[in-house]
């Protein structure tokens, strides 16, 4: 059932998928705001210039949390390319994501605290909604396991599109896009500098830019599991949900953290009791 | 006859160590009292393990009942007698009434039913029985044997109070006794015997400082506790008069529902209250005034224990019933609220208070839907719950003894100033909620368990939100630890050997129990639901084996600290350009020094006690009504 291969080429692959649509997404939000945008490599630039760098830290402890949170994260992807059970990546994946918290808070800084109890406010926001998400699959194709939810016939989507739509919602919380990107973004100009990542510098913050990389590759590959019954149609989605997260960042202000989480749990709630309901009686009683 | 042995033996004994603790008033004899006793207590629960394994549940009926039933009676109208006089001195009138009308029925059934009631078995021993029995032989008495050292330095730094360790010693070994003697009955008049006595220890042991606060709160704790010992009367009355007398356990559960609803869903009130669900959950927060090794007990082997563990006896009873769906929901409903709470409360004890009340409405959840899948869940929970949640609470207390405070930001830094301990409490938090330790395993299942029983998309909901919560507090409290303040002075010391004992065994079984879950659920677990509900779960190998990677990284990761790897400069944390000192001193207006202060989100206007309680209590309240009227109903018309 676990396929190891995917593994390893998730592990291998998936930091060069994950920068080329940092790039693109770089090029693209700057076509829309009237500007010509870097090379779609910068991202790769980027960070190979953050290795460069000296890796002045506030304490050691950062590094190793940072370490900690790559490792994890691409554990976690690993796991769930290869086709392993839906839970157990999103428990993964919390944990990894602990990780980066407690590197803000190990450095004992204003700002990176603010940022990791932030942070934590984010994933109480999200959790719900990605749980859901996974019951809602399971639900309409009897198996937790990604290999069996890819190898499904079922068009998944038309039996959860509530449980998708409130996916995608809280995809821009996972995506650090505007109007969710409370904890940190990807300008260090707002009221808490950078947040999480302030206190991190050089290889340590290229190592978190490449979690990010392998996270939006792991998220992009989740938002594929509601249409995976049509491979097309599946990357046609993952695109379009894309450009719609770009879109979204580039024409929405930052929110305060309070409608961040009421509206991510009133949308949990509500598609997830409607969809997850309608599904169980037409199911007659059966989930 | 030799299994009969080894468990009257494990019932005696704490006794009979009680009754030595008692009378011995040196420090020395106690300390070897205390720990050969642990010693033994320990040794017996696993060989009782060793000499019952694979061979399913064994019924024992060589015990003369009526005599054993007349002394147990003797010494229920005792304690009665003793909780009267204290409810009068105190002016306790609520408890007074209830102590009287549960006498009162008590004696009803004794005089007029009692010589009716026969019951063939009244020991037994299951792998249930068997799991309860490790955790309060080897927990339980770990927790006895740190209170040494707490408790000495407790009475040392509280001078005022009367220094009364060896009735504290002896009740708390009195409670191991009850524990096992409730866990091995199979008379249900033996059960609660063994349920009232609990309660009392619960009582003696909250009020042990005997401040206004401390009575105040053992009060409460009885008063609740009754009302839950009277439905489990009212239980046994019914049984004895429409239940045609059935009173043991084993044969409870095979008669059928028709029978065996009513008493259960009886008996399952009196499990909401000794399990601390709301609208019971004050009692177990009030707890939190006594020393903290009490706490440890009640949280972790004992009480709260007893009352989910008398419900999951039942769940093959709840399976697909109104009344299992309703008691799940109050379970369900108990998980999200104090969930909540813990959200906003400050104090680390009552982080920790709420947190059990969570966890034990996630097990009650689990054993009103009663599914095979879902009581899995439920012991599982109750196993990994009682190990992190006692190295919890002791971890607690020894960094109490250092900081003076138990206060969560009291404890920025901890891992600079105190170490070792706060390694063991940062075990003991990841214990709580993070893969792939024993309590999100146990998640898990329930979220699997849920999604497959009928109108389980309810409950799969409300635990979604209610683990989001719980990462929330779990994290911010982990995170205050573990920040690096690099001013700090270590403050350790020497901690107690007493206390350190207990702690690594603590620390060394959260590891354990991980590794070895999928053995304690093929051997112990499985063949107890193949038993009771004619189904054993299935773990797939593969995500064990990703669970045992991902538990070696987490052990591997933290070593490579100890890697030597090249100095790197340090900075001092950004402060938005302010000149500030390396222990984040900086001049504020007018010139004055001002140190800086991280102080955590708590969130009160949406997550206070205030605010969230009271919801809690209607809801539950109303849906235990509920529960009960509709039970009555159905049990008529049948």
């Amino acid at each position: 059932m676990i396929n190891i291969v995917w593994a390893i080429v998730f592990v291998l692959v998936a930091p060069l998928i994950g920068g080329l649509i940092a790039g693109i997404d770089r090029k693209i939000t700057a076509h829309m705001q009237g500007r010509v945008g870097p090379s779609i490599f910068q991202p790769f630039w980027d960070v190979g210039k953050l290795f460069e760098k000296e890796n002045a830290v506030v304490n050691e402890t950062q590094i190793f949390y940072a370490i900690c949170y790559v490792v994890f994260m691409a554990f976690t992807g690993a796991i769930f390319f290869a086709g392993g059970n839906l839970l157990l990546v999103i428990f993964a994946l919390t944990l990894a994501q602990i990780f980066l918290v407690l590197g803000a808070y190990a450095a004992n800084s204003p700002y990176s605290y603010v940022g990791a109890e932030r942070e934590l406010l984010q994933i109480m926001a999200y959790e719900p909604m990605v749980i859901l998400a996974a019951v809602g699959l399971y639900v309409a194709t009897k198996s937790f396991n990604v290999s069996d939810i890819a190898a499904t016939t079922v068009p998944v989507i038309l039996l959860v599109p509530g449980i998708f739509l409130g996916f995608i919602y809280v995809l821009t919380i996972k995506l650090r896009k505007s109007p969710f990107d409370i904890s940190t973004s990807h300008h260090a100009h707002q009221e808490i500098v950078k947040g999480v990542t302030t206190e991190f510098s050089g290889p340590s913050l290229a190592w978190i830019e490449i979690t990010h990389w392998y996270e939006t590759v792991l998220l992009l590959g989740f938002v594929f599991l509601f249409f995976a019954f049509s491979p097309l149609l599946g990357i046609a989605a993952v695109i379009i949900v894309y450009l719609l997260e770009i879109l979204i960042d580039n024409t929405n202000a930052r929110v305060k953290w309070q409608l961040a989480v009421k509206s991510s749990w009133l949308i949990a709630l509500v598609v997830g009791v409607v969809n997850l309901a309608a599904l169980y009686f037409l199911n007659g009683g059966v989930s | 006859m030799q299994l009969t042995q080894l468990l009257i033996f494990l019932i005696l004994f704490p006794l009979i160590a009680a009754f030595f603790l008692l009378i011995a008033k040196k420090d020395l004899e106690r300390d070897w009292i205390v720990r050969l006793s642990a010693l033994v207590i320990g040794v017996a629960s696993v060989y009782l393990l060793i000499t019952t394994f694979d061979k399913g549940a064994v019924l024992i009926s060589f015990i003369p009942a009526a005599e054993a039933g007349v002394v147990m009676f003797g010494l229920e109208m005792l304690i009665a007698v003793f909780i009267l006089y204290l409810g009068i001195t105190y002016k306790k009138w609520h408890v007074v009434a209830l102590i009287l009308v549960q006498s009162a029925l008590m004696l009803y059934f004794e005089l007029f039913y009692a010589h009716g009631v026969h019951v063939e078995s009244n020991l037994f021993i299951d792998e249930f029985s068997n799991i309860m029995a490790m955790i309060i032989g080897i927990i339980g008495s770990l927790i006895c044997v740190y209170s040494l050292g707490y408790m000495k330095f407790f009475h040392e730094s509280h001078k005022e109070m009367p220094d009364k360790r060896p009735w504290f010693f002896a009740v708390l070994f009195l409670f191991l006794s009850a524990m096992f003697g409730l866990v091995f009955s199979n008379n249900l008049l033996w059960v609660y015997f063994f349920w009232e006595v609990t309660t009392l220890c619960s009582f003696l042991l909250i009020g042990y400082t005997k401040t206004p606060e401390a009575t105040n709160n053992a009060f409460s704790a009885l008063w609740m506790n009754l009302l839950g010992g009277i439905a489990f009367t009212v239980a046994i009355l019914w049984l004895a008069i429409y239940g045609g007398g059935v009173m043991g356990l084993s044969d409870l559960l095979t008669t059928g529902k028709a029978i065996a609803l009513i008493p259960a869903a009886l008996i399952g009130f009196a499990g909401l209250t000794k399990a601390a669900q709301l609208p019971f959950s004050s009692w177990l927060v009030g707890a939190m005034v006594a020393p903290t090794p009490v706490s440890a007990l009640l949280h972790s082997s004992t009480m709260v224990k007893a009352g989910v563990y008398i419900i999951v006896r039942f769940a093959p009873i709840f399976q697909s019933t109104f009344t299992g769906y309703l008691i799940a929901m109050i379970g369900a409903l108990t998980f999200l609220i104090a969930s909540g709470i813990a959200i906003s409360q400050s104090n680390a004890k009552r982080v920790l208070a709420y947190s059990t009340i969570a966890n034990l409405g996630l097990i009650v959840a689990c054993a009103g839907i009663g599914t095979y899948e879902a009581v899995w869940a439920a012991i599982l929970l109750i196993v990994f719950h009682a190990i992190s949640k006692s190295l919890l609470f002791l971890a607690t207390g020894t960094v109490e003894h250092r900081i003076k405070s138990r206060e969560i930001d009291d404890m920025n830094g901890l891992i600079v100033r105190t170490p070792k301990i706060a390694a063991m409490m940062v075990i003991g938090i990841a214990g709580m909620f993070l893969a792939p330790f024993g309590m999100l395993i146990s998640k898990w299942a329930a979220i699997q368990a849920f999604i497959d029983a009928p109108f389980g998309f309810l409950f799969v909901i409300i635990l979604a939100f209610g683990s989001a919560m719980t990462v929330f507090f779990w994290t911010k409290w982990m995170g205050k630890i573990l920040s690096v303040t690099s001013d700090s002075k270590n403050i350790e010391g020497e901690v107690d050997k007493s206390e350190w004992t207990a702690l690594t065994a603590l620390a060394g079984l959260s590891f354990i129990t991980t590794l070895v879950f999928p053995l304690i659920s093929v051997k112990l677990v499985d063949p107890f639901l193949l038993a009771t509900t004619g189904h054993a779960t299935s773990f797939t190998l593969d995500n064990i084996i990703i669970m045992m990677l991902m538990l070696f990284l987490i052990v591997l990761l933290p070593l490579s600290i100890m890697i030597p790897h090249r100095k790197h400069r340090h900075v001092s944390p950004y402060m938005g350009g302010r000149t500030t000192t390396q222990d984040l001193r900086f001049s504020g207006s007018l010139g004055v020094q001002k140190k800086t202060v991280l102080s955590s989100y708590y969130l009160h206007p949406y997550f206070g006690e205030a605010k969230l309680r009271p919801v809690g209590i209607w809801l539950c309240s109303a849906l235990i009504v509920i529960m009960l009227l509709a039970t009555v109903a159905k049990g008529v018309i049948l």
